[in-house]
């Protein structure tokens, strides 16, 4: 026997070539056009990446060449990453998204939706009461610049004119797109701070709660709660429901974060975090529709029949959405 | 030892079985691949304002209803889908982070998802966006208000400097969307040492081989591969020291020998079994 039958020599000149092949695949998949490859090249890459990590174990176990070893180790954890961390494509994620696993996800959250749901009436409640013992309060809950005259000492015609009004010449569409950036964003805030334990979400949530419940206190005793309803829920049955789910979302965080049960605390946080992503992706989605309705539709539709049946309508399309969509016959 | 190793090294057991050694970013690189990543976005901003200005201009203020509304979906999108869109493509890595040879990957090993960097990057609002605004506000009002916004900032400052207070460098949006972010350097392969002739013969006898072990000759590979005379001078020096051997004039020439022994004798008894880790391991 010659000792030439394993040598570190040979075993590098023999795999060069692939280490090459694997590095230039690599890059041209990289660089985005991982569809350019050819069915035999597809074919070739996973193999490729396979020899590479075979050639690491080989080399960490009988060689001392720590040039060759790094190298292997680099190239393997490229090849790997680009192979097991591939995403899905654009287009059939968003199908998916839109069928399974949005609606999925707003079930995930129903102890979070329904705290939401309670603080944030119980906020507008509170809100409500407290401005019809005091109309003081009034502006302390409702900054000057949304109130734009809309107080207690507002009179019946100044008011009913808010709510029926044509609106001034042009420029809605800016009128809509400023309400759909600026509530997304707040949207995105109240999501975020629930990391913070969910608590500075609560606060957002219950302000913007006792918000909704002023203004009724301005409305309701000059006769025109009916009218205000119709105002509001052309756009806010879609709006309150985003933003409800996007404190629903924050305290499905923050609750994983704070409580995580039988997982481990990074673990918890994950699938919380992966769920509650979801759900803010379809708030902005529905932001999106509200902004649209806020400023097009309740401008351009000016009697209550009317705001009333789109409110409704939306509604419904929305619960009956998250209620059903998405379900696997035979599943739960 | 029994100590928890606390570096940015990580191990990935991939599939089929293999560890693979990954290294995290270190804090400072996370914050240069951020600036640059900011100072982008500022960019993107200030030309995207200047263009509709200009087309505003061009168009003698018809269109100017459409520039505020392609401006505030504009603004809107920057915010928050920048590094959204940089971390879905095949890089996993916004332009800051490819520029600072970083990656976003899955802590388990497995698929990113685009949940998981959508939730990693809504936190951006958080750690970036809501520091700002206090600071912002600190900066404009009045006393009281000052007060207020110290206060804030120094909570939110909390997120800002999350990954400081962890080992894994995780910020508070990798916390929750399950990633890390890694080092992806990419590095050539480097010239066989043992290839080539070796026209002198230089022998060298077992006791003068037992001398080193594979730290050493790891080290000895460094040396050779950067080729500074003044480097191998020195180590040539030590080495012949212990040899106690001056036959051989040439710096370069002895090394590569010795190099070529050494590495010949102690990769032939790591296939007995035999891993002589340094020159202390008496294996």
């Amino acid at each position: 026997m010659t000792d030439a039958i394993f040598t570190p020599d040979h075993f590098r000149a023999e795999r060069e070539g692939d280490w090459a092949r694997l590095e230039s695949l690599l890059n041209r998949v990289e660089k985005g056009s991982a569809r350019k490859l050819s069915e035999v090249e597809l074919v070739e890459l996973p193999r490729l990446y396979r020899a590479a990590l075979s050639a690491l174990s080989i080399a960490r176990a009988t060689s001392l060449d720590a040039d060759l070893i790094g190298y292997l180790e680099q190239l393997s954890t490229r090849a790997y990453f680009l192979l097991y961390s591939a995403r899905e494509p654009w287009g059939r994620s968003v199908l998916r998204f839109f069928a399974r696993d949005w609606p999925a996800a707003v079930r995930g959250l129903v102890p979070e939706l329904l705290l939401s749901v309670f603080l944030f009436f119980a906020a507008a409640a509170a809100g409500y009461a407290l401005i019809l013992a005091d109309p003081g309060w009034f502006d302390a809950i409702v900054p000057p610049g949304v109130a734009n005259g809309r107080n207690p000492q507002a009179g019946v015609q100044f008011l009913r004119g808010t709510l029926y009004d044509a609106p001034r010449e042009g420029g809605l569409e800016i009128f809509a797109t400023a309400l759909f950036t600026h509530n997304a964003q707040i949207s995105i805030l109240v999501f975020a701070l629930g990391f913070a334990f969910g608590v500075p979400t609560m606060l957002l949530l219950a302000s913007n709660g006792a918000l909704l419940g002023a203004f009724y206190a301005v409305y309701i005793p000059k006769g025109l709660g009916w009218g205000l309803t119709g105002w509001l829920s052309i756009h806010g049955t879609t709006e309150i429901t985003a933003i409800i789910l996007s404190a629903a979302a924050g305290f499905h965080i923050g609750r994983a974060v704070a409580f995580p049960g039988e997982r481990s605390r990074l673990a918890a946080a994950k699938a919380a975090g992966e769920r509650a992503a979801l759900v803010m992706i379809g708030v902005v989605v529905m932001l999106l529709i509200a902004g649209l309705l806020e400023g097009f539709g309740r401008q351009l539709v000016r009697t209550d029949d009317g705001r009333f049946a789109i409110a409704a309508t939306m509604l419904a399309l929305w619960t009956s959405y998250f209620a059903f969509g998405g379900r696997r016959r035979g599943a739960r | 030892m029994a100590r928890v190793k606390v570096g940015l090294g990580r191990r990935l057991v991939t599939p089929e079985g293999v560890a693979l050694d990954l290294r995290l970013a270190s804090a400072g690189t996370r914050a240069g691949a951020f600036i640059v990543d900011a100072l982008l976005m500022l960019g993107i901003l200030l030309g995207v304002t200047l263009a509709l200005l200009a087309f505003h201009a061009s168009f003698g203020g018809s269109l100017g209803n459409v520039m505020i509304v392609l401006w505030l979906l504009g603004f809107f999108l920057l915010r928050n889908f920048y590094f959204i869109l940089g971390e879905s493509g095949g890089r996993a890595a916004t332009l800051g982070k490819r520029v600072m040879k970083l990656r976003v990957v899955a802590r388990d090993g497995g698929r990113l998802t685009g949940g998981a960097i959508v939730a990693r990057n809504l936190m951006r609002e958080i750690e970036v966006f809501l520091p700002l605004t206090f600071l912002a506000v600190a900066g404009s009002r009045g006393m009281a208000d000052q007060w207020v916004a110290a206060l804030g900032l120094s909570w939110t400052a909390l997120f800002l400097f999350f990954p400081l207070f962890n080992r894994d460098r995780l910020r508070a949006g990798d916390l929750i969307a399950g990633t890390w972010v890694i080092e992806t350097g990419r590095r050539r392969i480097g010239a066989d040492l043992m290839r080539g002739a070796t026209e002198h013969r230089i022998e060298f006898g077992p006791h003068e081989l037992a001398i080193y072990g594979q730290y050493e000759l790891q080290r000895l590979e460094e040396v050779l591969r950067r080729g500074e005379a003044s480097a191998m001078a020195a180590v040539a020096d030590t080495i012949r020291a212990k040899l106690n051997r001056y036959d051989v004039p040439g710096d370069e020439v002895f090394l590569d020998a010795y190099y070529r022994a050494l590495r010949r004798h102690l990769e032939r008894r790591l296939l007995f079994g035999v891993r002589k880790r340094d020159k202390f391991d008496t294996a």
